[in-house]
């Protein structure tokens, strides 16, 4: 049974269910209701697929290579290659994408009459198409085209509500940025075929050998750009906080949830399979990278009062966790000791599982109360709890599970990460061991700023007094939305008591890299119980520590309720406001929530603070009649990154352009010049 | 034996924690020239509170309501997660340094969300500075554990109470310089001076009291006693993790009252050192607050790399 599941053509059913899907609805584009209805239709079949197909694959341990006939270029070859790693990937992917696709189908309502819903839903499954191809493609041309697949249809929907200016906007930055990524991601590719002469990725890992170590170095800088750009590594960030907001919510939760890891997959693909063994210095770059994009995430989702904005601040700063733990299992690989870079890319695993889970809830949240409140402005928001309160349950869970607070998913993995830097302090030493203590301050830092951070945004988002007439007419979403998000919030729990269970899954994965196989099986990373670290350094166990907190609130709440205070009364009444009529403008906002740790954090996030004040009389400017404050952070990347590389390539245009007269004569002595010269080189 | 032992471990946190903040009270007063209230003072106020009929804002939603029944029931479980008298218990479930942090985390959380709920401009700020404060304390709390992790070689804390760390005289200098760096987080997450006032009421700075401002009845007692379960629980990770020493290494009627003796002279040198400086300095301007957290956050850091 588990063979047929796992097999190829279990595969192509796959990829067929969602073409099948996109091409319908396509067709149907004519009526929004049918066209809407077959899109998520065929994508919940083919994530329902795609799960039955992963989990089947990473059980069964049944690898699968093949290769499709009928390429028509020599050195492009449609060949596949599912292993564990992809397997794992096509589980988010699938997982995230069930309940993104039932979230859709009451989400894309809103869209009726406006925007055409059949194009929706065939760049949605389209989009959902390209992701697999990366995941499985074993030829780099071919995965370069499952890459474009995934990243054009991912642009047509960041601009799909295309009224916006803002959005067209946007769409742009991510598709220029994208291509600059790509750019790198070819050359790191044709490196390869330099030195190996194939673009296959079997061919390339048996002939790694062959690469002398300037050109691996090389292909190290232009993969980690190319898709470092994609994962949203600072400071290659700037499209993710513009494109996320940008797009329609399930499909912001499903790039934020999956797209960005595409990256993080290839990293792990090329770092820790295909190019091992590597130099120390590569792992000590991505852990570096970690630690900023993991601080400097979380420092900026705080200065943002935009929702979305915010959350994707926030995948910034989960993918520099995700590549702190990456990057100390590069270290520990180059270092030989794989039983550490076991641990640490099982870490790694975990949190990129988790975060899929958590922060697509999040984005559906999200998109649950924007849909409802038709702004991003979290200061116009307020008291939804009251108006909205299965979607403040659920954003509840999630903003638990992204800060760390056990017994929820995002503790265990971090947990985990924790402690892979843990063993990297006690084993390496010098300057390796500070590089770990720095890694295990910015984890430490980036918890507790996390907490902070959706503090504010629960509590500006839904506490307190409404702060718009907007809110008091929002009404709880329609069921399908409400389905998608209460399951990703009960995977989010299950994810985390059930963690070593888990966790003895993504060991298998761990196990497949051919650069770990050496390490005993005795090595585990979690037993019956709960999560443990070898030698008895610690162990966790999420149950326990759900059942002993539950029953503690039990034998409380009892106590308390019903054998001390029986005959107590509880009178409704205001707020205190010492003497004056409250209103919303008392109330903290989202800006000044942060603003304390804004102030603190100042020489590096640059806050500014601008005054606009209307006088009454502009001669004398004693009487002001309006007073704005704007308050905004400095824009670091632009100043200091991008606008000098804009100068630069902007100055070598204008020299280049010298030689452009628009002078016929002069460009036929361009072609006469580069004839000899193409004469001469060949005799 | 074990289950009274057990038993004892349980239910000591809640039982002894609003004793500590009486004693504090008291030696504050008599070194103010005040007589004081008697250090049973916060038990007959605990009391009175909890018969007292309440008054709920109508903004409040039930994250109000549920909040202090979370807080409070997380202090418990962690004051029974960490040991107090003895070290021969085992606790490889939730004994793990990290849990412990992020547990408090818990309760940080819904502290906060709870001043946010009601919608006054003081619970506001006052949550905005608790989360402040506590992300900013996090990096020296998790090092400052981190050091005698290392040093113990396991981050469980019952394994690193029960190790004899006076048997290493080389760790003396690191393990003293942790134990300094907690001293300043333990101020900061207990709402103690210079972070806080925890006398005041509608002072413009407060922390921890502008939060549970609209809290009355039950619901204030119980916010309370978790803050002072929360005190008692620091004091009891400082003084059992840096100095293990006393602690029953057997079960034994004996050994386990020695255990509890020892402990609570222990607490007792800890609350008498809080009062003292109290007693001896002014609270600190707020953002003065940053620049004491990161120090705690570099001793730490330091006295991590001098284990070796």
């Amino acid at each position: 049974m588990l063979e047929i599941i796992t097999s190829p053509i279990s595969f192509f059913i796959l990829l067929s269910l969602f073409f099948v899907g996109a091409i319908g609805s396509l067709l149907l584009r004519k009526d929004d209701d049918s066209a809407n209805i077959w899109s998520n239709f065929f994508a919940i079949a083919g994530s329902l697929w795609g799960l039955l197909f992963s989990v089947a694959t990473i059980i069964s341990e049944h690898t699968a290579a093949f290769l499709v006939n009928g390429s028509p270029f020599p050195l492009l070859s449609f060949s596949f290659n599912i292993d564990l790693l992809s397997a794992f990937f096509i589980f988010i992917i699938s997982l995230i994408a069930l309940f993104c696709s039932i979230y859709a189908v009451g989400y894309v309502r809103h869209y009726y009459q406006k925007y055409n819903i059949g194009a929706l839903g065939f760049f949605y499954n389209f989009f959902i198409l390209g992701i697999l191809l990366v995941l499985t493609a074993s030829n780099g041309i071919f995965f370069l085209i499952g890459w474009e697949i995934m990243s054009v249809a991912s642009f047509f929907m960041v601009i799909y509500d295309r009224d916006d200016q803002e959005n067209v906007k946007a769409g742009f930055l991510y598709l220029v940025m994208t291509y600059i990524g790509t750019a790198f991601i070819v050359v790191a590719f044709l490196l390869l075929y330099k030195f190996i002469g194939s673009f296959d990725f079997v061919t390339i890992k048996s002939g790694v050998a062959l690469l002398p170590i300037g050109a691996k170095n090389i292909i190290f800088l232009a993969a980690l750009i190319g898709f470092g750009v994609k994962a949203g590594i600072i400071p290659l960030h700037i499209w993710l906080p513009a494109a996320h907001p940008a797009a329609p919510s399930h499909i912001s939760a499903l790039m934020s949830g999956v797209m960005i890891k595409t990256g993080i997959f290839m990293m792990m693909r090329l770092f820790l399979d295909i190019l091992q063994p590597i130099p120390i210095w590569w792992g000590i770059v991505v852990l570096i990278i970690g630690i900023i994009s993991s601080l400097l995430g979380v420092l900026y989702a705080l200065t943002e009062h935009d929702i979305k904005r915010l959350l994707a601040y926030h995948s910034i700063e989960n993918i520099g966790i995700i590549l702190l733990g990456l990057g100390s299992a590069l270290i520990f690989s180059s270092l030989s000791m794989p039983a550490l870079a076991f641990l640490s890319l099982v870490a790694a695993l975990f949190h990129t599982l988790n975060h899929a889970i958590f922060k697509s809830l999040l984005f559906l949240g999200a998109g649950s109360v924007i849909n409802q409140m038709h702004t991003r402005n979290m200061e116009e928001y307020g008291g939804l709890i009251k108006y909205m309160p299965q979607t403040a349950f659920f954003f509840l869970i999630g903003s638990m599970a992204i800060s760390a607070l056990p017994p929820f998913n995002g503790f265990f993995s971090e947990w985990l990460t924790f402690q892979s830097l843990f063993q990297g302090i006690a084993i390496l030493d010098s300057s390796m061991r500070w590089l770990f203590i720095l890694a295990v301050g910015a984890l430490a830092f980036t918890g507790g700023l996390a907490l902070a951070c959706f503090v504010k945004a629960f509590g500006s988002i839904f506490l307190a007094r409404p702060r718009s007439t907007e809110v008091t007419h929002a009404k709880e979403s329609p069921r399908s939305m409400l389905i998608g998000m209460g399951a990703l919030a009960m995977l989010s729990f299950l994810f985390g008591i059930f963690s070593s269970q888990t966790v003895s899954l993504l060991e298998k994965i761990g196990r497949s890299f051919d650069v770990l196989q050496k390490i005993p099986e005795t090595i585990l990373v979690s037993n019956s119980q709960g999560l443990m670290i070898e030698n008895s350094f610690s162990s966790v166990s999420g149950l326990t520590f759900l059942l002993s907190l539950v029953g503690a609130l039990i034998v409380v709440a009892i106590i308390i309720d019903l054998i001390i205070n029986r005959s107590q009364k509880i009178k409704i009444g205001a707020t205190w406001d010492c003497g004056t009529d409250l209103n919303p403008r008392m109330e903290i906002t989202s800006t000044g929530f942060a603003r304390s740790i804004v102030v603190i954090f100042k020489g590096i996030l640059k806050p500014s603070i601008q005054h606009t004040i209307d006088y009454s009389d502009s001669e004398s400017r004693y009487l002001p009649r309006t007073r704005t404050v704007s308050l905004g952070v400095g824009d670091v990347y632009k100043s200091y990154f991008y606008q000098p590389i804009l100068t630069m390539i902007t100055s070598l245009s204008m020299r280049v352009k010298n030689i452009q007269s628009g002078n016929t004569n002069i460009y036929v002595l361009y072609i006469l010049i580069a004839l000899l010269v193409s004469l001469f080189s060949i005799l | 034996m074990t289950i009274i032992i057990l038993e004892i471990q349980i239910i000591l946190t809640p039982l002894v924690s609003p004793l500590c903040a009486g004693v504090i009270n008291k030696i504050k007063a008599r070194l103010q020239n005040r007589k004081g209230a008697s250090i049973f003072q916060p038990y007959r106020d605990l009391w009175k509170l909890l018969h007292k009929d309440e008054i709920i804002s109508r903004d409040a939603s039930w994250i109000f309501r549920i909040a202090p029944f979370i807080v409070f029931s997380i202090t418990l479980l962690i004051g029974a997660s960490i040991p107090l008298f003895t070290s021969f218990l085992t606790n490889t479930l939730t004994g793990d340094m990290l849990l412990i942090v992020y547990a408090l985390a818990i309760g940080t959380f819904f502290l906060a969300l709870g001043g946010l709920d009601i919608g006054s401009a003081f619970g506001g700020f006052g949550s905005s500075r608790e989360m402040t404060l506590s992300a900013l304390a996090e990096g020296g709390f998790i090092f400052s554990l981190l050091t005698i992790a290392l040093i113990n070689g396991t981050t469980n804390i019952f394994a690193i109470a029960n190790a004899d760390i006076f048997l290493h005289g080389k760790y003396l200098f690191p393990t003293l310089l942790a134990f300094g760096g907690f001293l300043v987080v333990l101020l900061a997450e207990t709402a103690r001076f210079p972070y806080d006032n925890p006398a005041t009421h509608l002072e413009l700075t407060m922390i921890h009291e502008a939060m549970i401002l609209e809290y009355s009845g039950k619901k204030l007692a119980l916010m309370e006693w978790a803050s002072f379960n929360k005190l008692f629980i620091f004091l009891a990770l400082w003084v059992n993790l840096f100095f293990p020493i006393g602690l029953a290494y057997t079960p034994g009627v004996i050994t386990i009252s020695m255990g509890i003796i020892i402990f609570m002279i222990k607490i007792f040198l800890g609350v008498l050192l809080i009062a003292l400086l109290e007693s001896s300095m002014a609270k600190f301007r707020f953002f003065r607050l940053p620049d004491l957290l990161l120090i705690s956050f570099i001793l730490n850091a330091i006295a991590i790399g001098l284990i070796r």
